[in-house]
C-alpha cells in the first residue's frame, strides 16, 4: 500500500501540473494548437490512471484549456470522479471544473445529485461551500428538485457563510423549479433580518431579484424593505433595496409619496455617489408613478435635475453618462425639467467619448419641439459632417431619421425642409443607412401629399445627379435612395416639369452598374413616365415628341433585355415590345395615351407595418386544430408532446382573440372609427375626399424659390438651412399679423389648434402649409393592443406565484426518502395545491357565496361601501390599521378548525392599508335600504376585524393551532344613550399628525321617528379642541352630515386637536337634535362626556426586530412601571389579544407565558410591556420615556381586565 | 445579475473567463473577442459602461469594465446591478487578488486561474454578489487554503 502511494506520487513528479502547461503553451507560441492536442492526449492518459491525485491535476489542466476554446465534454465523467473525491483539494478542482463546463445538456449530471448532497451535509463547511458554489452554475431542475429542501435546511446553517451561499442559490433553484418558491419564501423572508450582514444582503439580493421580474407578488414586503431602507448602512444593500422600490412604485403610488422623503434625506446625505444616483433613480421612478396629481413633486424633479446635472457637469466620465442615462428617464414624463438643459445636452454631443455622445443622442430625441427640431437638426448635420468613424455617423443619421419622424411627424412644420435634409443625408460617404433614408423619402411622398410637387422635384434632380452617388463602389448603401427616387418620380410622375428629362436620366447606361432590384423599378417608373409624357402630348397637332419618346425606350432598353437580373430582364423585355407596340399605333395617329396611363391607374396606400400581424382569427377558425388527422404516434412519445400541449395552451395569445365576441369586436370597430374621425391626420380612403383635399392643398403650398439648377453640393451654405432661414421669417411675420388680427382670428385658431397636438406653448406655430399625413392601413377588426413584445419564453414567467397565500399541505419541498416515490408531474402539483387553497383562501369570496342569502346581501353591501371608500381621503387611508381581511372570516367561522400553520406567509402590517380594513369609515350618505343590514353587520366587523389584531399576533408566533377563538371584542365604548338615540365613540390617533386624533361615533336611532338637524358640540379645554371649520366660532356646534330615519345607524368622524397627551381627559359635550314623527316635530338634546383615555393616543405600531426593541429597552431612556392583575382567569393568548386591541399594543415576541408588546404614542413616546401571567396572576412590567403617560396606560390596561 | 464575468490582456488573451450563462466554447470564444473588440479600442479617459455587446443578453445588459496596467476586468450585468457599485466590485476584486497575490500582475492570474477562480467564488456566486467586503472575501480564502496545506501534508 505505501508503495502504491510511493509510486503515486513519483509518478507524478513527471506529470505536467497547471503551471507547466501554462508555461509549455507559452513557449510553442508557433504550433500552440499542435501542442495542446499533444498535452490533450497526455491528459486522457492521466485520467484513466486511478490515483485520484493525477486525476485532478488532469482536470485542473482541462479546466484551463476550456478557457482557451477546447470543448472538455468529454470528461465529464471524470471530473465527477474528482468532484466526489473525500480530499478538499480535489475536490474543489473537480467543482470547478463542473462549474465552468456543466450545463443542462450534460447528462452525468444525473450522476452527482447524491454526491453533492453529501457535500452539502458535510461537517466542513468549505466542503459544502465548495458544493453550494459548483452547483449554483450547473444547477438543473432536476437537482433543484431534489435538493431543495437540504438547501433550504442550510439556510439555517449556524455558520453564516453557508447561510448565505444557500441563500443566494435559492434563486437559482427557484428558477429551475417554481414549486419550491412557496415553500422555502417563509425561510427566505427570515433571512431578511439575519444578524449577519452578509446573509441580510443575500437575501435582500435575492428577493431583489425575484421581485423585478414580478413585482406584484412582494408588495407585502414592502414596509419590511422600508424598515431595511431606514435601518441600513450597507451601500450594497440599500442599492439593493432603493431599486427594488423603483419597481414595485408603479404598482403603488402610496409606496412612492412614503419613499420620497427617506430618498430625499438620502440624496442629501449620501457621499456614495452610487447610492446618490440609484436614489435620484428611484425617484425619478416615483415621480413617474405619481405623475398626476401631488402638487409638490415639482421640488423633487428640480431636485434630480439638478442633481443630475452636477453629475453630467463632473469631470468623472462615468458619472456624465450616467447622469444622461438617467436623465432620460425623466424626459418621458417631464420633459420640460430636462429641456432647460438643453445647452449641456448639446455640449455632451461634442463629447470625446462615443458612449456619452450616444447618450446625449437619445435625450434629444425627447427634446425636440416644433419650435426647436429645425435648430437641433441642423446642429446635428453639422456633427455628421464632422464626425469621423462610421459607426457613429450612422448613428447620428439615424437619429436624425428619428427625431424628425417620431409619432407620426408631429414636430415637422415644414415637410419641404425634410425632404432637403433627407437629399442632404444621401451625400453621405459610405453609410450603410441608404435604405433608411430611401424608405423616409417613399414614406414622405406617399403619405403627405400636399409635399409630392416638391419631392417629385428634387427626386428629378437626384436622379439627374445619380453619378454623384454612384460613381464611387464604396458607396453603395447609398444608391438605394435612388430605389425611391425613381419609384417617387414615376409614381407621382404627373407632378414632374420636365418628365421627358428625368426617363432620359433613367435611362442612361450607367444606371446598369446599379444593383438589380433598383434597375427593376427603373424599368418600371420609366414606363409610368412614358405614359406621363404621351399623355403630356396627346392632343398636340405635332406628335413628334411623343414619338421621340417611343423612340428613346425602344434606344435604350434592350441594355436592360440582357440584364443578368431575371426582373429586370423581365420587365424591360414586356416594355420594350409594349413601347414597340404602341410606336405602330402612333405611327397611324392612334390615341393610345388615355390606354397606357390605365396601365398603371389607382393609387398605392400605405399599409401599416404590423397590418398582417393583426389580422383577426375569423370566429370558427382554430389554426391550431389538425386539418388531417395527427398520424399515430408511438407510445412513448405520446405523453410528453400532450402535456407541454395542455400547459401552454391558457396562455396561447391566439385562443384569446378568438373569445372575443362579436358585440366586442363591434364596439372596437366603432370606437376605431371614432377615433379615426377625429384625428385630423386620418384621411378616409374614398376618392371623394381626396379629391377636395387635392385641390387646397396644392395651393396652400407657397412657393419657395429653390433654384434646382444648382448641383446638389452646393459649397458653402447647404439647402437646408434656407429653409430655416425662412421659417424664421415666416414665424415672425405669423407673429406680427396675429397680433394685428388677433381678435378676429379666433375661429382660424382654433382650427389651428385641431390639428397641432404639441404642447401649449407650441400652439402659436402653425406648420408652413397645411399638411395632412395618411395613417397606414390596418385591417378591419384589427386589435388595438400591443401585447406581442412579451416573452412566453421567459423563465421568470414560472416564478410569477401568489406568495401572500398560506401555504397548502400539499406544498412540500420533496424530501428524500429511500426508494423514492414517483414524483408527481409538476403540473399535478399544481392541481393539488389550487384546489384546497382556492377554497379555502381567496379572501373569503367564494366562502361567503356558498352561505346563506343574508351573508350574500352583506357582501354586497360590502362591496359597495368598499367602491365608496376608494373616494376618500387618502389620508385617512393611510392609518394603519390592523389587517383582517381575510382572517375575519375564519373568525367567523369559530367552529371550522384554523388552517394556517407557523411557515404560513403573510402581510403582518399595513403600511397601506388594504381598503377592506377602514371599516370604521362609513359613506355619509346611505340608501335606507341597506342601513339594517348595515347595522347588523357594522357591530359583527368591529368585532372580528379587531379581534384579529390579536389573533393575527399568536399566528405569526405559530401557536394558533391549539387555541380556542377569540370572544368578540369591541372598542366601541358608550358615549349617551336616551329614549331617542345612542352613541357609541372610539379613538384612533394616526402618525401622521402628532396632535389629532379621529372620534368616530356611532349614531343609531332607536325611536320610530325621524331624527334631523344633529348638531354636535363640545366645551374644548385648554389642552383638547374640536376643530371646526375655518370661520366658525369656538363655540359653534358642527353639523352631523346625515340624518337618521328609525332603526338606523351612522356613523361620524369629528377631529380633535390635543396638546399633551400624558393624561386622560374628559370633554363634555352635548348633541341636540330635532325628533319627527308624523303628527309632531319635537327639539331634544343629550348631554355626553367624551373619555380621552392615555390608550386612544397609542397606535399600533409593529416592531419587527427583537434586536431593536432591546437595544430601545436596555438605551436607558425609558422609565419602567410595573402592574399585576390577580385571578385572570383567561387564556394568554387572549389576555395578549385584549391588551392589543383595546389599547393598541402589538406583539414583539412571545416565548410560552411571556411576551415583550410595543406602541407607540402619537407623539412619538415608546411604550415597551413585559406581560408574564402564571397561574391566574398577571405581571406587566412597562416602561416608557414618559412616566405618567405610562401610569395612565397602565390604569387603563387594569381597568380594562376589571370588567371582565 | 451579472452574466459574465471576463479577464483579458491588452491582446486579448483570456485570462479568465467565468459565465453565468451557459454558452458553448466556440460561443464563449466569440464573445471574449467580440468584447476585446469593443473595449480595447475605448480610451482610458472615457466612460467604463459600453452598451451593444450584441452575444449576450441584448438591451438589458451592459458591459462595465476596468483596464488595469496589462488586463481588462469587464462584466456583463443586466439592469439589476448598480453600474457604479458594479465598478466598485471590480476594485473590490483587483485589491483582494492584491492582498492574496501580494502585488498581483498578469502573470500570477496566467498560472493560476485556478487560484483566480476560487477568489472570484468568494465574491460572487451564481452570477450574484456574495460578498463585498474584502477582509471577510480575504479570510475565506485563506482559510481554504490552509485547509488545501494540511491536505497536502497529510499525504
Amino acid at each position: 500500500m505505501a508503495l502504491k502511494i510511493v509510486k503515486g506520487s513519483i509518478d507524478r513528479m513527471f506529470d505536467k501540473n497547471l503551471q507547466d502547461l501554462v508555461r509549455g503553451i507559452r513557449n510553442h507560441k508557433e504550433d500552440e494548437a499542435k501542442y495542446i492536442s499533444t498535452c490533450i492526449d497526455e491528459i486522457k492518459q492521466e485520467l484513466k490512471q486511478d490515483n485520484i491525485a493525477v486525476k485532478a491535476n488532469a482536470v485542473c489542466k482541462l479546466t484551463y484549456l476550456q478557457m482557451l476554446g477546447y470543448d472538455v465534454s468529454w470528461a465529464a465523467f471524470n471530473i465527477v470522479e474528482v468532484m466526489s473525491s473525500s480530499k478538499f483539494t480535489y475536490k474543489r478542482i473537480g467543482y470547478l471544473a463542473a462549474s465552468q463546463c456543466f450545463h443542462e445538456g450534460t447528462d452525468v449530471i444525473m450522476l452527482t445529485t447524491n454526491q453533492i448532497r453529501k457535500d452539502l451535509s458535510s461537517p466542513h463547511q468549505y466542503d459544502t461551500g465548495v458544493a453550494l458554489t459548483g452547483l449554483s452554475c450547473f444547477v438543473t431542475p432536476d437537482l433543484a428538485r431534489d435538493l431543495a429542501n437540504d438547501i433550504m435546511t442550510l439556510m439555517s446553517h449556524t455558520k453564516p457563510y453557508i447561510r448565505k451561499k444557500a441563500v443566494l442559490i435559492m434563486y437559482k433553484v427557484f428558477l429551475k423549479y417554481p414549486e419550491s418558491l412557496r415553500p422555502a419564501f417563509p425561510r427566505l423572508k427570515e433571512k431578511l433580518e439575519d444578524p449577519d450582514p452578509g446573509v441580510q444582503s443575500a437575501a435582500v439580493n435575492v428577493i431583489c431579484e425575484l421581485a423585478r421580474r414580478n413585482p406584484k407578488n412582494y408588495l407585502s414586503l414592502a414596509p419590511l424593505f422600508f424598515k431595511l431602507m431606514t435601518s441600513s448602512t450597507n451601500n450594497w444593500v440599500l442599492i439593493k433595496i432603493i431599486k427594488l422600490f423603483g419597481a414595485l412604485t408603479p404598482l403603488e403610488p402610496r409606496l412612492g409619496k412614503k419613499l420620497i422623503e427617506p430618498l430625499t434625506n438620502l440624496i442629501h446625505s449620501t457621499s456614495a455617489m452610487s447610492l446618490l444616483y440609484e436614489c435620484v433613480n428611484t425617484v425619478i421612478a416615483v415621480l413617474i408613478s405619481l405623475s398626476s396629481g401631488m402638487p409638490n413633486h415639482s421640488a423633487s424633479i428640480q431636485l434630480c435635475v439638478q442633481k443630475l446635472r452636477i453629475l453630467i457637469e463632473d469631470s468623472d466620465q462615468n458619472l456624465k453618462y450616467l447622469g444622461l442615462l438617467a436623465m432620460s428617464k425623466i424626459l418621458k414624463t417631464h420633459p420640460k425639467s430636462v429641456q432647460s438643459h438643453k445647452d449641456l445636452i448639446l455640449q455632451c454631443l461634442d463629447d470625446k467619448d462615443e458612449s456619452i455622445r450616444l447618450r446625449a443622442l437619445d435625450l434629444l430625441y425627447g427634446m425636440v419641439s416644433k419650435k426647436n427640431l429645425m435648430e437641433i437638426v441642423k446642429k446635428l448635420m453639422l456633427h455628421v459632417d464632422k464626425a469621423e468613424g462610421t459607426t457613429y455617423r450612422d448613428e447620428l443619421l439615424t437619429k436624425i431619421i428619428d427625431i424628425c419622424s417620431q409619432s407620426n411627424y408631429q414636430y415637422i412644420t415644414n415637410f419641404e425642409w425634410y425632404i432637403s435634409i433627407l437629399v442632404e443625408l444621401t451625400r453621405l460617404e459610405g453609410t450603410r443607412h441608404g435604405h433608411l433614408i430611401a424608405s423616409q423619402m417613399l414614406d414622405v411622398a406617399i403619405r403627405v401629399k400636399a409635399i409630392r410637387g416638391f419631392a417629385v422635384a428634387q427626386m428629378a434632380t437626384l436622379l439627374d445627379n445619380a453619378h454623384l452617388l454612384t460613381g464611387n463602389t464604396q458607396r453603395n448603401g447609398i444608391c438605394e435612395v435612388l430605389y425611391a427616387a425613381a419609384w417617387i418620380c414615376g409614381e407621382f410622375s404627373e407632378h414632374l416639369e420636365d418628365p421627358m428629362q428625368t426617363l432620359e436620366a433613367m435611362l442612361r447606361p450607367k444606371v446598369a452598374t446599379l444593383p438589380g432590384h433598383i434597375q427593376a423599378v427603373y424599368v418600371q417608373n420609366a414606363a409610368k413616365l412614358f405614359a406621363t409624357v404621351l399623355r403630356k402630348h396627346e392632343g398636340e397637332t405635332d406628335s413628334h415628341a411623343a414619338q421621340e419618346t417611343s423612340q428613346l425606350l425602344i434606344d435604350r432598353l434592350p441594355l436592360f433585355v440582357q440584364s443578368a437580373n431575371l426582373e429586370v430582364q423581365e420587365r424591360a423585355s414586356c416594355i420594350l415590345q409594349l413601347v414597340k407596340y404602341i410606336q405602330k399605333l402612333q405611327q397611324k395617329k392612334v390615341e393610345v395615351a388615355e390606354e397606357v396611363t390605365a396601365l398603371f391607374a389607382g393609387e398605392l396606400n400605405p399599409v401599416a407595418p404590423k397590418a398582417q400581424k393583426k389580422v383577426p382569427v375569423p370566429e370558427g377558425l382554430d389554426l391550431d386544430a389538425w386539418i388531417n388527422k395527427p398520424p399515430s404516434e408511438s407510445e412513448s412519445e405520446d405523453e410528453k408532446p400532450k402535456a407541454v400541449f395542455a400547459k401552454e395552451e391558457p396562455k396561447h395569445s391566439r385562443s384569446r382573440h378568438t373569445e372575443v365576441d362579436e358585440k366586442e369586436l363591434a364596439r372596437r370597430r366603432e370606437a376605431r372609427k371614432r377615433e379615426q374621425a377625429n384625428n385630423p391626420f386620418y384621411i378616409k380612403a374614398s376618392p371623394s375626399s381626396q379629391k377636395v383635399y387635392d385641390a387646397p392643398g396644392v395651393e396652400h403650398i407657397p412657393v419657395v424659390q429653390i433654384d434646382l439648377s444648382v448641383p446638389l453640393k452646393v459649397p458653402g451654405m447647404p439647402m437646408s438651412d434656407q429653409y430655416l432661414k425662412l421659417e424664421e421669417e415666416r414665424r415672425q411675420k405669423e407673429k406680427a399679423e396675429r397680433k394685428k388680427e388677433k381678435k378676429k382670428k379666433r375661429e382660424k385658431r382654433g382650427k389651428e389648434r385641431k390639428a397641432d397636438s404639441g404642447p401649449e406653448s407650441e400652439e402659436d406655430i402653425a406648420p408652413a402649409h397645411q399638411v395632412d399625413i395618411v395613417t397606414e392601413e390596418m385591417p378591419e377588426n384589427a386589435l388595438p393592443s400591443d401585447d406581442d413584445d412579451k416573452d412566453p419564453n421567459d423563465p421568470h414567467k414560472a416564478l410569477d406565484i401568489d406568495l401572500d397565500k398560506p401555504l397548502a399541505d400539499s406544498e412540500k419541498l420533496p424530501v428524500r426518502t429511500h426508494r423514492p416515490e414517483v414524483l408527481k408531474s409538476p403540473a399535478e402539483d399544481r392541481v393539488n395545491e389550487s384546489i384546497p387553497q382556492e377554497t379555502k383562501k381567496r379572501s373569503g369570496k367564494e366562502k361567503k357565496e356558498k352561505k346563506k342569502g343574508k351573508e350574500k346581501d352583506r357582501k354586497r353591501s360590502k362591496e359597495e361601501k368598499k367602491k365608496k371608500k376608494h373616494k376618500e381621503v387618502e389620508e385617512e387611508l393611510l392609518e394603519s390599521h390592523p389587517e383582517e381581511a381575510v382572517q375575519s372570516e375564519e373568525t367567523k367561522e369559530a367552529a371550522t378548525p384554523p388552517t394556517s400553520t407557523s411557515a404560513e406567509i403573510k402581510p403582518t402590517v399595513h403600511w397601506f392599508p388594504v381598503q377592506k380594513s377602514s371599516k370604521h369609515k362609513k359613506k355619509k350618505q346611505k340608501k335606507e335600504k341597506e342601513e339594517k343590514e348595515k347595522k347588523k353587520k357594522k357591530r359583527h366587523h368591529h368585532h372580528h376585524h379587531h379581534s384579529n389584531a390579536g389573533g393575527e399576533d399568536s399566528v405569526q408566533n405559530g401557536t394558533v393551532e391549539e387555541e380556542e377563538p377569540l370572544p368578540p371584542m369591541s372598542n366601541y365604548f358608550l358615549l349617551a344613550e336616551n329614549s331617542y338615540i345612542k352613541m357609541v365613540y372610539d379613538i384612533q390617533g394616526n402618525h401622521q399628525d402628532e396632535s389629532k386624533v379621529v372620534v368616530s361615533v356611532i349614531f343609531e336611532n332607536k325611536s320610530d321617528s325621524f331624527l334631523k338637524s344633529m348638531e354636535f358640540n363640545v366645551l374644548d379645554s385648554l389642552n383638547s379642541k374640536l376643530q371646526r371649520p375655518e370661520g366658525a366660532g369656538a363655540h359653534d356646534s358642527l353639523t352631523v352630515p346625515f340624518q337618521l330615519p328609525p332603526g338606523i345607524s351612522n356613523e361620524a368622524h369629528f377631529v380633535f386637536s390635543v396638546q399633551s397627551i400624558v393624561m386622560p381627559q374628559k370633554l363634555k359635550g352635548t348633541l341636540t337634535f330635532i325628533v319627527k314623527s308624523d303628527e309632531s316635530s319635537t327639539h331634544e338634546k343629550l348631554d355626553f362626556k367624551l373619555h380621552f383615555t392615555c390608550t386612544s393616543y397609542l397606535i399600533t405600531t409593529p416592531c419587527y426586530l427583537y434586536d431593536a426593541y432591546a437595544k430601545l429597552l436596555e438605551s436607558g431612556d425609558l422609565k419602567g412601571s410595573s402592574l399585576r392583575l390577580e385571578g385572570i382567569n383567561m387564556p394568554f393568548h387572549h389576555l395578549l389579544a385584549r391588551i392589543c386591541f383595546h389599547h393598541h399594543f402589538s406583539v414583539v415576541e412571545r416565548i410560552d407565558s411571556c411576551a415583550s408588546m410595543y406602541s407607540r404614542s402619537i407623539q412619538g413616546h415608546h411604550v415597551c410591556l413585559l406581560v408574564k401571567t402564571s397561574d391566574q396572576t398577571v405581571s406587566i412590567d412597562a416602561k416608557c420615556d414618559e412616566p405618567s403617560l405610562l401610569g395612565n396606560v397602565l390604569d387603563e390596561i387594569k381597568q380594562t381586565f376589571s370588567k371582565c | 445579475m451579472i452574466k459574465a464575468i471576463l479577464i483579458f490582456n491588452n491582446h486579448g488573451k483570456p485570462r479568465l473567463i467565468r459565465f453565468y450563462q451557459y454558452f458553448a466554447e466556440d460561443m464563449q470564444q466569440q464573445i471574449i473577442r467580440e468584447t476585446f473588440h469593443l473595449v480595447s479600442k475605448r480610451d482610458d479617459n472615457v466612460c467604463n459602461f459600453l452598451e451593444g455587446g450584441s452575444l449576450i443578453g441584448g438591451s438589458d445588459y451592459k458591459l462595465i469594465y476596468r483596464h488595469y496596467a496589462t488586463l481588462y476586468f469587464v462584466f456583463c450585468v443586466d439592469s439589476s446591478e448598480s453600474e457604479l457599485g458594479i465598478l466598485d466590485l471590480i476594485q473590490v476584486f483587483v485589491e483582494t487578488l492584491d492582498k492574496c497575490f501580494e502585488n498581483v500582475c498578469e502573470l500570477d492570474l496566467i498560472f493560476h486561474m485556478d487560484k483566480v477562480h476560487y477568489i472570484l467564488q468568494e465574491v460572487v456566486m451564481g452570477g450574484m454578489v456574495l460578498e463585498t467586503n474584502m477582509n471577510e472575501i480575504v479570510a475565506q480564502v485563506e482559510l481554504q487554503n490552509r485547509m488545501e496545506k494540511s491536505e497536502v501534508s497529510d499525504q
